[in-house]
């Protein structure tokens, strides 16, 4: 490791001084190649989406082409598609059905994990570490081995193809991750804080309004947009437990899988349109989607 | 079903002087028997669900696994052992998804990995527009994973006028050539396909933690290791890399648990065809396809058993992560 000289000659001195300055630049000026750099990698990741907005826009006989028209003229034919305007199913249903399981999915994941992750940390339980390794564990277990006597549980309780059921699951396939985030967003409350409001004989409500709301907020929106993504995307169970009448919007999606011919321009609409509402609410609420991601680090 | 807990519960007065497995605050502990039980209440409600809703199905999963349960004969229902057991292990399809499922993760999250902290390193960094590139780098991870796989496999992929083709048709023809390689992607690399559509969903997710990981890394000696004169590598390798290795372990953990239940790309994409049929895609192929309700539950057994033994191996990583969340 090469050290700054301290010679006392001025000429070299103030040689060694500039070296010394380019050396300690701070972080924030960095050659602009990395900037170049980085640019590049950020439009090589968000072309794809890019081309499946262009394309829904597109009609199929431009979508069809090779190379791709990148400057055909814009139609909504494909969205017109999708939307059923063309004698196809309505797609209006099964948008409901993922927003109702979402929110209300959601917001009860919200209503029961916050409690827990008080009582895993504010105010731990004796064994905080084990039951919150617990809940990890649930998710090490994949949807698929407990489908079956999910699946007969449904069937014998009638609740086959309803979307209170699928409510239900998501409750707790998020549970765990919102246990987790929720825990460690609460864990940043200050203890000297709390210690102080009890010594001031504040009571509990007045505690957790004033003391413990401020730090939760943003950490339970954090963890409300995140649940509310893997709800809406959810696959697997939506397919399995439901049809017709429940069926949720990736479940429609599905229904494009088998190519017919031409119909780029309808499934690139069909995408798009489902993937909105977690591209909308992810992009509004950037810095509450990257601190839940990252539990928290990030104030 | 963990290893590494506190001694057994010593009764509530000696709570202070038992070694907790993480360092409580003395405040934190639990001082009697009614505030022990106090604080166990808020924790009860999603503690229950949870139980309900998946250690239930898991146990009646265990049960059906030893039975002899086809949908198209319901009439031959019965116990029998260990037989689908025998079968998960011997059948070469499912030995294959297991290969396949660990190849299939282990690449998705290494490369995601690898790819995330090298965009994290270039995105912790000022400069022009950042947030727009950071933006730009969370899409991929917004898209519904069944539009992303639709969009991979019709608009990507294809051979005929997906955008990988035809970018090549693009660039052969500004050298003026006709006749430019046309891959049937999914074709003749099925499994890398779905590795890369996977890569391109998971990185950003990666990339988020590991961006977090670095910015809050110790400015002040970062600051001094500049001033002493240390280079960028070195700086990266004695400081940066240690400190983001929790954060590596998080993102690691995190991806495995989401990536080794992939369904949706193998269903849409190839259906499980060519080799690529990982576990899930495998379970729902015997439950539907099959109809074999007591092997797809033997299936689904070893994979949980699977899990439980790696996940032992990550538990470590876990409770690394939790005695440095007490040290704080």
């Amino acid at each position: 490791m090469s050290t700054v000289s301290t010679s006392t000659n001025p000429a070299v001195a103030a040689t060694s001084f500039k070296s010394a300055r380019r050396k300690a630049r701070p972080e924030g000026r960095s050659h602009p190649i990395w900037g170049i750099l980085a640019w590049a990698v950020g439009i090589v990741f968000v072309i794809p989406v890019l081309f499946m907005v262009l394309t829904s826009l597109h009609s199929e006989t431009a979508a069809a082409s090779n190379p791709p028209a990148v400057f055909a003229p814009l139609t909504l034919d494909g969205y017109r598609s999708f939307l059923g305007l063309d004698g196809g199913r309505s797609p209006l249903p099964p948008l409901l059905n993922s927003l109702t399981a979402s929110v209300a999915s959601t917001l009860i994941v919200i209503l029961l994990a916050v409690p827990a992750a008080y009582a895993l940390s504010i105010k731990p339980v004796r064994k905080w570490t084990d039951v919150l390794f617990f809940f990890l564990s649930t998710k090490f277990l994949p949807i698929v081995a407990g489908l079956l006597p999910l699946y007969l549980f449904a069937r014998n309780a009638g609740l086959l193809d309803n979307i209170n059921l699928l409510t239900l699951l998501y409750t707790s396939m998020n549970l765990p991750i919102a246990v987790w985030m929720m825990r460690s967003f609460l864990a940043e409350v200050p203890a000297e804080m709390l210690e102080a409001a009890q010594i001031d004989g504040a009571n509990l409500p007045t505690i957790l309004a004033r003391v413990v709301a401020p730090v939760a907020m943003p950490g339970i929106a954090a963890t409300a947009l995140i649940c509310f993504i893997f709800s809406w995307n959810e696959l697997l169970l939506a397919r399995t437990l439901t049809s017709t009448v429940a069926g949720t919007a990736p479940v429609f999606l599905t229904g494009f899988a088998t190519s017919q011919g031409l119909f780029l321009a309808q499934v690139c609409a069909a995408a798009t349109a489902i993937s909105i509402p977690v591209l909308a609410a992810g992009f509004a609420a950037q810095d509450k989607l990257v601190q839940g991601l990252s539990m928290g680090a990030v104030k | 079903m963990s290893t590494a807990s506190a001694p057994p519960a010593a009764p509530a007065a000696k709570a202070s002087r038992r070694r907790p497995t993480t360092d409580l605050r003395p405040d934190q502990v639990a001082q009697s028997r009614s505030e022990a039980r106090r604080r166990r209440l808020p924790l009860l409600p999603a503690l229950l669900f949870t139980i309900a809703a998946t250690q239930l199905p898991f146990l009646v999963t265990i049960v059906v696994s030893f039975m002899d349960w086809r949908a198209l004969r319901p009439d031959e229902r019965g116990f029998t052992g260990f037989d689908n057991y025998v079968q998960v292990f011997t059948n070469p399809s499912i030995r294959g998804a297991v290969v396949t499922t660990i190849v299939l993760t282990a690449t998705v999250v290494l490369v995601s990995l690898v790819l995330g902290m090298l965009i994290a390193l270039l995105l912790d960094r000022q400069f022009l527009g950042r947030g727009i590139v950071r933006t730009m780098m969370i899409a991929p991870f917004l898209v519904v994973p069944v539009a992303a796989a639709l969009l991979w496999k019709h608009g990507i992929l294809n051979p005929s006028y997906g955008l990988l083709n035809g970018v090549l048709t693009w660039v052969w023809g500004l050298f003026g050539s006709d006749s430019p390689p046309q891959v049937a992607w999914l074709q003749d690399f099925p499994l890398l396909s779905i590795e890369l559509s996977l890569i391109w969903q998971w990185t950003p997710f990666m990339m988020l933690i590991l961006l977090a990981g670095l910015q809050s890394k110790p400015g002040d000696v970062v600051e001094a290791a500049r001033m002493d004169g240390a280079g960028a590598w070195q700086i990266f390798r004695y400081i940066t890399f240690p400190h983001l290795r929790r954060y590596l372990e998080l993102g690691g953990l995190l991806g495995a648990i989401y990536v080794v239940q992939a369904f949706d790309s193998v269903f849409i994409m190839t259906a499980g065809a060519l080799g690529t049929a990982n576990l899930p895609y495998t379970i729902y192929a015997t439950f539907f396809q099959q109809q074999n309700y007591g092997l797809a539950s033997a299936q689904g057994v070893v994979v949980v058993i699977g899990t439980i033994i790696v996940a032992t191996f990550a538990l470590r990583t876990v409770s690394s992560l939790f005695d440095e969340e007490n040290a704080r």
